[in-house]
């Protein structure tokens, strides 16, 4: 037997467009695996020249998933361009919609995407192995993903006026308040939208035990994990300070300045992929590995900050943190943070200033250099602008929640091509694992996905003299 | 002294001194306008005006052309139609005009007339041009991007505001407006950040700079108040 590559491309079910290689050695062992990304946009280069406050609706056209994310925390990099204390109802206001983007998009990712796995099995019959599988086997549940992501887009439509690039969030606060019946809207949907994420929680929970090859094999390895926290270390996704813990769980940065954040993380180019990987700096590259997303977030906090959450986020707590470190867990934080999102807008929605009409603070640039950091939902996303005395952005600079996953990412593709590939055998259950690794971390390589369910996947086995020997389609 | 003539089979009536495009917005038939500004001097510059008249061998610009007794004018024919989509796919593709990222969109003029008039996409090739953005004034800026040349910006600097700030330099396609020789706004002696052009700007091009995405709504009223200035002006 001679040195093979397995090649998945384009890898399915995730946001963007990737592709998966697996090299066998001569003995049908896997010798490497990678993950390649394998699509370029120049959104740091094109932003030369634009006046600053362009900048938020520009770069929320980098995703059709987050642009929400994109756009709050462009938002945030330019209220420090403006210098100015943006007015607490509008930090509120901004808070909501960035909770209503994380509902969505989990919603979107977990029941979407990954829940066909989990819900019918790796193994199932491809055909069935989508949405349209889940409505078939259990309604109740492919219901319930739809309404949650609907719940999300609607708050995010009722406070921007539109469910995808609204243009509501500017420099310095917001364009415009929340009116009482919009309010009284979204608390409206609220009980509906707890209930079914606790419903979903009791499901999933013992259905994990299914799982425990994939809980082994799915980038199960420790590293360090990056997020934001509140105060008394909670949950947190739109302020606060910008903590690094390691795998047992200890400080190694309680608040990285984001000013200096390049000190902080460097970013390796590889020559297999268009998306860049940070790494912590102090240790170097490749061992400055850290996770960022929901799993990186609750393996942080200590608490979430709401009763129901909190409840689950104890139990989520019993898994010992060594077992914490597999990927696999972030389908299980997803559910978590989607239960907290529901409260959090519960309680910000009762506030008994969230109706009020100054939300917006009015500046010219005051600072010619802006570093905003927020938590997309698939984790900590930060954009860094230098403008001109006039206010035309000269530089720019983005890490990508989803880049500071590439590191684990990759790594995770080979220890599961590893575990799962065994002396060349090569079947569809096997590499549809290897794609339902990289969807634990939701990546979100540019924009939404133009096909629902059935994207062709065509794997070639090559041998080194670059015959095809063996081939499967879909 | 009345004249009539017929607009689309209406027979119309008209004043002595009236422009085809008078007669037809006062009778609520529409042609499509970009540079012209009520209160402002007409120009043609556009051309997404022009209408057919029985008897004219070309077309003729609605905005320019003083009505004459017994005309017979069409405003809606096919031929019209496809030259107006196609001066606009032209507009467009000879700036660069990205509506999502603009300060004016869903107020811009050139964006609701291609939807009005179903440009839905360009036969031409999109051109790319590099143009510049001037952001030196301290209160408004120019995107020259976004610029259609419609000079209603230089028309209301001069004669209503008596500034004369702006002005057209170059030819063809290299045509831009500038604000006094060339100079960067923010260094215009003449300017006296009085803001007229930017309410007149059909587009997003000039812009006040504290404006975000989809913020720069023009002031309607602004409108009518320009009309009253030049009324006052002439019979004074």
């Amino acid at each position: 037997m001679t040195n093979k590559v397995i090649s998945i491309d384009p890898v399915t079910r995730i946001e963007g467009h990737a592709r998966i290689t697996i090299q066998l050695d001569s003995k049908g062992q896997v010798a490497d695996a990678h993950f390649h990304v394998t699509q370029y946009r120049g959104f740091e280069k094109f932003s030369e020249g634009r006046p600053f406050r362009e900048m938020p609706s520009l770069m929320a056209r980098i995703c059709g998933i987050c642009p929400v994310s994109h756009l709050v925390t462009s938002a945030k990099a330019c209220d420090e361009l403006l210098a100015v204390r943006v007015p607490p109802t509008a930090v509120k206001l901004r808070k909501i919609l960035t909770l209503a983007q994380m509902v969505q998009s989990h919603a979107l990712s977990f029941f979407y995407l990954s829940a066909p796995d989990l819900l019918l099995g790796m193994d199932a019959d491809p055909a069935k192995r989508n949405i349209f599988g889940i409505m078939e086997s259990n309604p109740e549940m492919a219901r319930g993903g739809v309404r949650l992501r609907q719940f999300g887009q609607q708050i995010i439509e009722l406070l921007g006026d539109k469910r995808i690039h609204p243009a509501w969030v500017v420099p310095g606060g917001v364009n415009a308040p929340l009116t009482a019946e919009k309010r009284e809207q979204m608390q409206a949907m609220i009980p509906e939208m707890k209930a079914f994420a606790l419903h979903m929680l009791e499901w999933f929970v013992p259905t994990q035990t299914r799982f425990a090859e994939e809980i082994l094999a799915f980038a199960n390895f420790p590293t360090m994990y990056l997020g934001l926290v509140g105060p008394g270390n909670t949950l947190e996704h739109y302020d606060g300070d910008l903590r690094l813990v390691d795998a047992k769980g200890k400080m190694v940065e309680a608040a990285i300045d984001p000013y200096s954040y390049q000190d902080a993380f460097g970013e390796a180019v590889e020559e297999h992929s268009y998306l860049k990987s940070p790494f912590y700096r102090p240790l170097g590259y490749p061992d400055g590995i850290y996770r960022v997303g929901p799993l990186a977030r609750l393996n942080i906090v200590d608490r979430c900050g709401t009763p129901l959450a909190d409840e689950a986020l104890a139990q989520f707590k019993q898994i010992p943190l060594e077992e914490r470190q597999s990927s696999f867990y972030y389908h299980y934080a997803r559910l978590v943070e989607i239960l907290y999102g529901v409260e959090r807008i519960e309680q910000l929605l009762d506030d008994s200033r969230i109706l009020d009409t100054h939300v917006q603070a009015l500046a010219s640039p005051n600072a010619f250099e802006g570093v905003g950091i927020a938590e997309a939902p698939r984790g900590t996303l930060l954009h860094h602008y230098k403008i001109d005395e006039n206010g035309l952005i000269q530089w720019a600079n983005l890490i990508i929640a989803t880049g500071n996953n590439n590191l684990a990412m990759d790594k995770g593709v080979l220890q599961t091509a590893r575990h799962f590939i065994k002396k060349g055998k090569l079947d569809d259950g096997v590499l549809n694992r290897v794609e339902a690794v990289i969807r634990t971390f939701d990546p979100c390589l540019s924009c939404s996905t133009h096909a629902v369910g059935q994207m062709p996947l065509h794997i070639q086995l090559v041998s080194a003299a670059g015959e095809v020997t063996d081939e499967i389609k879909r | 002294m009345v004249k009539t003539l017929r607009i689309d089979d209406q027979d119309v009536s008209a004043g002595t001194d009236d422009t085809i495009l008078q007669v037809a917005q006062d009778n609520a038939i529409f042609i499509p306008t970009l540079c012209n500004l009520e209160g402002l001097k007409p120009v043609g510059a556009c051309r997404l005006c022009l209408v057919e008249v029985e008897g004219y061998r070309g077309l003729a610009p609605a905005c320019v052309t003083r009505v004459e007794e017994g005309m017979q004018i069409y405003t809606q024919s096919e031929r019209l139609q496809t030259y107006r989509r196609m001066i606009l796919e032209m507009l467009f593709v000879e700036g660069n005009h990205v509506c999502a990222v603009c300060v004016s969109n869903g107020t811009c003029e050139l964006q609701a007339l291609a939807q009005r008039l179903g440009m839905d996409h360009s036969h031409l090739e999109y051109r790319n041009p590099a143009k510049s953005v001037d952001v030196s004034h301290y209160r408004f800026g120019v995107d020259h991007n976004r610029c259609i040349l419609c000079a209603r910006c230089v028309r209301v600097c001069d004669e209503i505001e008596g500034a004369h700030t702006w002005d057209l330099l170059g030819r063809g396609i290299q045509s831009q407006v500038i604000t006094d020789l060339n100079r960067p706004w923010g260094e215009s002696k003449t300017c006296t950040s009085c803001g007229k052009c930017v309410q007149v700007c059909p587009t997003g091009a000039l812009f006040k700079k504290s404006k975000a995405v989809a913020e720069m709504e023009k002031e309607h009223e602004f409108l009518p108040y320009l009309n009253t200035i030049r009324e006052v002006r002439s019979n004074g």
